[in-house]
């Protein structure tokens, strides 16, 4: 095992990871690195398109950061801890273990998914679950896209994939009109976000965008053939060659949590400079409270500058972070899930996907503990991340207690 | 009310006392403070293995095992009862003459098992390592995935009337039952202490220490591994008296699974992953199977083992206490031990006579200087 | 363009692509089989879900959202 010793490691090279890097780095004279598990920087929202970063922001902050500062190492996935101020991460080519004085965990957050009858059908993806595939090489050319699930990100992915060739039928969200016109009406406050919103609007005409409306089953033999929506009571099959699904983001805390941070209502706690309950671990971007790229890009800034003893300075980030935070939480309320979705799944339905365990099997259980072991759900590698989030929202269940290794890991590299 | 017996804990040993002495007519509840299984039970590897270490530990596991066979046919799918076999590895000769004393133990006793040369180890277990001497081949050994096994003795006894308080925990055993953390109180005849490692706290006396134990859980790998593979040195780290030991245990499970032990510690001060020990158990591991290097792993966790002086568990009354049975501190034989005990706690409680003799897991043992 | 195989049949894929881009590449859709034998792909793409693992250079169970596609890997799906 190799080791690295960083007065600033920083785990997650997205947004958050990066803005941290460049604040910490910046006249610090701090060993800063950064960890992350993908081949390229960039997290999930400003994921590479066949290598190659799209975003001008984000190539502005990893030009920043690619100049020496920063040690940069990528395909690393951090799985544990073996000693204080250490981390365990795997990577093509063995373990290696890192060193820190302070640590920062940017470790993004991954999409929610609920269960409904099909949605196990190969072609049925997450929404940014296709997004990322598609820069990662898929071809969409052509094919018919049904966009559904909630928030703004079905609108980013449908104006992608229609850019990509895809012909996108309908965008399905499950938030009322209602809600939707309120937070629309509340933009007026930010010109900027007008702005964007107008733009989006213009580039998705001739895609229906169906509120008050969700998926309840998907249908095909060997692939997705077609889906059926329902709407104001009312079904209807859409045929469609993908389907785009996913219902808001779940924080990544896994990491957090088996350091020993504190987690309230499934979020690291943390204190005005981003430290956790642990006095040299901070957290940064979506793990700390949903607040895309705005939220995690000052927030990265912040716990960069507190992390390298100048809270001063962060401090006068601390208002911008409070307004985009407010907006966060406006979004949050506008896409609530609403209470139809707990019931789309029938008996049959997988919920755990790893081990097959049915919808049905499920609801003699009242906790995450007692199904596991009973029925294996969350005993597969995906660890509880995909049925988990489902469970919290269809049973209210809340998540296990994490275990290391948060990531399967070669046998020889424990 | 009044039950004839308290258990105290839902492992898979209270469970089969409370299995065994509800099936034969008594009025039994089990009170437990966590969950079903929740405690050593659900840290352990499943194994039910015939020991040779002492003629009591043989007796009773022996014993056990022809009781586990004849459950068999009740046993829910869901336990992924396995006759998979153990075989046990030799590295070279000296051990080769031990697989030999071995075979001759297990004739005499009517145990069928087969002498592996170096041909035959590598033909059973293609995934073994080049150049091991050979191996003891027993086909009788099965795996168990315990958890729901103990479920099933739960339901069985419940089925008999037996009831269950579970999220209850006993602080005080007294001479009319026990006494609740909440105050209650659970009036019996007679109080068995099925309480694994805390069975200390409410015996004062009985000499149970906590071991410490990992295992390590593969993603699927169907053949990975036939038969539990279990080293010859697994003797020396269960009965060595150093502090720290590992020994190469590995087990296919029926998903395809491959479960790797064996660690032991004692003294450890909590239940989080010693890497320093976890690294020497896998290391030891890819000495006997380097393949196991390549699998990807899904969860680490540890356990306690509840240890007693003498490596054989506490069955039997509780001495100067007319009414209270202990049927704790089995080590890491709970899981084959379970229903030997079950029987032999129900048969000492009714004045039956038991199949096998009581008296080597007498409790009085842990009061007599050693 | 690079070219790596896909079940032993040869696969030309954009460079800088992932390995599941490959595998859609070569026309499959179904990645894995689920426990049950049920047909499985990818669903969530970040690395999260392990619908996508297939066997990449002789290591099974390799997830391929997250590997970038290399000249000549060998890559097969018969889990």
């Amino acid at each position: 095992m190799n080791k690295g010793i960083s007065d600033i490691l920083i785990v997650g090279g997205g947004p958050a990871g990066m803005a941290a890097a460049v604040a910490a780095s910046v006249t610090s004279g701090s060993i800063v690195t950064v960890v992350d598990d993908n081949p390229l920087l960039g997290g999930q929202i400003w994921k590479a398109s066949l290598g190659k970063i799209k975003s001008p922001e984000a190539r502005r902050l990893i030009e920043s950061i690619s100049n020496g500062a920063v040690r940069i190492i990528n395909n690393a996935q951090v799985f544990g801890s073996s000693r204080e101020n250490s981390l365990l991460a795997e990577t093509p080519g063995g373990a290696i273990e890192f060193e820190y004085k302070k640590l920062i965990i940017a470790t993004g957050a991954r999409e929610r998914f609920l269960p409904f009858p099909g949605w196990t059908l190969p072609n049925v993806f997450g929404a940014g679950g296709l997004q990322a595939l598609v820069k990662g090489g898929l071809s969409v050319e052509n094919k018919r896209v049904v966009v559904a699930g909630t928030g703004a990100l079905l609108l980013a992915v449908a104006e992608f994939l229609k850019a990509h060739g895809a012909t996108v039928i309908a965008i399905v969200e499950q938030a009322p009109a209602s809600k939707l016109n309120r937070f629309a009406l509340s933009l007026w406050r930010s010109p900027a976000k007008l702005a964007q919103a107008a733009v989006l609007r213009s580039k998705l005409t001739g895609i229906r965008y169906l509120t008050n409306c969700w998926v309840t089953s998907a249908a095909g033999d060997d692939r997705l053939r077609s889906v059926t929506i329902t709407r104001h009571g009312k079904d209807r099959k859409i045929e469609c060659d993908l389907l785009a699904c996913g219902f808001h983001l779940v924080p990544n805390t896994e990491l957090a949590a088996v350091l020993g941070c504190r987690i309230d209502d499934g979020f690291v706690t943390v204190d005005e400079f981003q430290k956790t309950s642990r006095d040299n671990i901070y957290c940064a971007g979506e793990p700390s409270g949903i607040g895309g790229v705005a939220a995690a890009l000052i927030e990265g800034k912040i716990a960069g500058l507190a992390a390298t003893d100048r809270t001063s300075k962060a401090r006068s980030f601390l208002r911008d972070r409070e307004k985009i935070r407010r907006f966060g939480e406006s979004l949050n309320i506008t896409f609530a899930l609403r209470d139809e979705l707990k019931r789309i799944a029938g008996e049959t339905t997988i919920v755990c996907r790893c081990e097959n365990v049915e919808f049905g099997r499920l609801t003699e259980f009242d906790n995450f503990r007692d199904a596991k072991l009973q029925t294996r759900c969350g005993m597969g590698p995906c660890q509880g991340r995909i049925c988990g989030a489902a469970t919290e929202f269809l049973f209210g269940w809340k998540p296990g207690s994490v275990r290391p290794p948060i990531f399967p890991v070669k046998m020889e590299n424990l | 009310m009044t039950f004839d017996v308290v258990i105290i804990g839902a492992g898979i040993v209270g469970a089969a006392c409370a299995a065994s002495l509800s099936s034969a007519g008594l009025r039994v509840v089990v009170i437990e403070s966590t969950g079903i299984g929740s405690g050593t039970t659900s840290a352990g590897m499943g194994h039910i293995v015939v020991m040779d270490d002492s003629a009591a530990q043989f007796a009773l596991t022996r014993y056990s095992q022809k009781l586990w066979d004849a459950l068999e046919p009740d046993l829910p799918k869901l336990s992924e009862f396995e006759h998979c076999g153990t075989i046990w590895v030799a590295v070279d000769d000296e051990e080769m003459k031990e697989v030999r004393r071995k075979h001759g133990y297990y004739t005499e006793r009517g145990i069928a098992s087969e002498i592996l040369d170096e041909q035959a180890i590598r033909a059973a277990e293609p995934n073994l390592r080049e150049g091991l001497a050979g191996g003891l081949l027993v086909e009788s050994d099965s795996v168990v995935y315990q958890l729901f096994a103990t479920r099933f003795l739960i339901e069985k006894a419940k089925q008999h009337g037996a009831e269950l308080k579970v999220g209850k925990r006993v602080v005080e055993i007294n001479a009319q039952g026990v006494r609740l953390e909440n105050g209650d109180f659970v009036t019996a005849k007679t109080v068995v202490n099925a309480a694994g490692f805390a069975a200390a706290d409410l015996s004062p006396g009985l000499r149970i220490a906590k071991r410490k134990g990992h295992l390590v859980i593969t993603e699927r790998y169907p053949n990975f591994a036939r038969h539990q593979l279990v080293e010859l040195g697994y003797l020396k780290s269960a009965h060595g008296t150093e502090t720290d030991s590992v020994a190469f245990n590995v087990q296919p499970r029926s998903t395809g699974q491959v479960l790797l032990g064996s660690s032991r510690q004692f003294g450890a001060v909590d239940s989080e992953i010693d890497y320093a020990i976890l690294r020497r158990m896998t290391a030891r591991a890819f000495e006997y199977m380097p393949k196991l290097r390549e699998l990807s792993t899904t969860r680490v966790w540890t356990g306690n083992r509840p240890a007693t002086p003498d490596n054989l568990p506490y069955i039997g009354r509780l001495p100067d206490h007319e009414h209270i049975y202990i049927a704790a501190g089995h080590e890491g034989l709970g899981i084959t031990s379970s229903l030997g005990t079950g029987e032999l706690i129900a048969d000492a409680i009714l004045g039956r006579e038991s199949a096998i003799p009581l008296e080597p897991y007498s409790p009085s043992r842990s009061f007599n200087e050693h | 363009m690079i070219t790596l195989t896909v079940n032993n049949t040869p696969v030309s894929v954009e460079d800088g692509s992932t390995v599941a881009a490959a595998v859609f590449a070569y026309g499959a859709v179904t990645f894995r089989r689920s426990i049950g034998g049920e047909l499985r792909g990818p669903l969530c793409g970040m690395g999260v879900c392990f619908e996508c693992r297939v066997t990449i250079d002789g290591v099974k169970l390799s997830r391929s959202c997250n590997v970038i596609a290399v000249k000549g890997m060998e890559v097969d799906m018969d889990e």
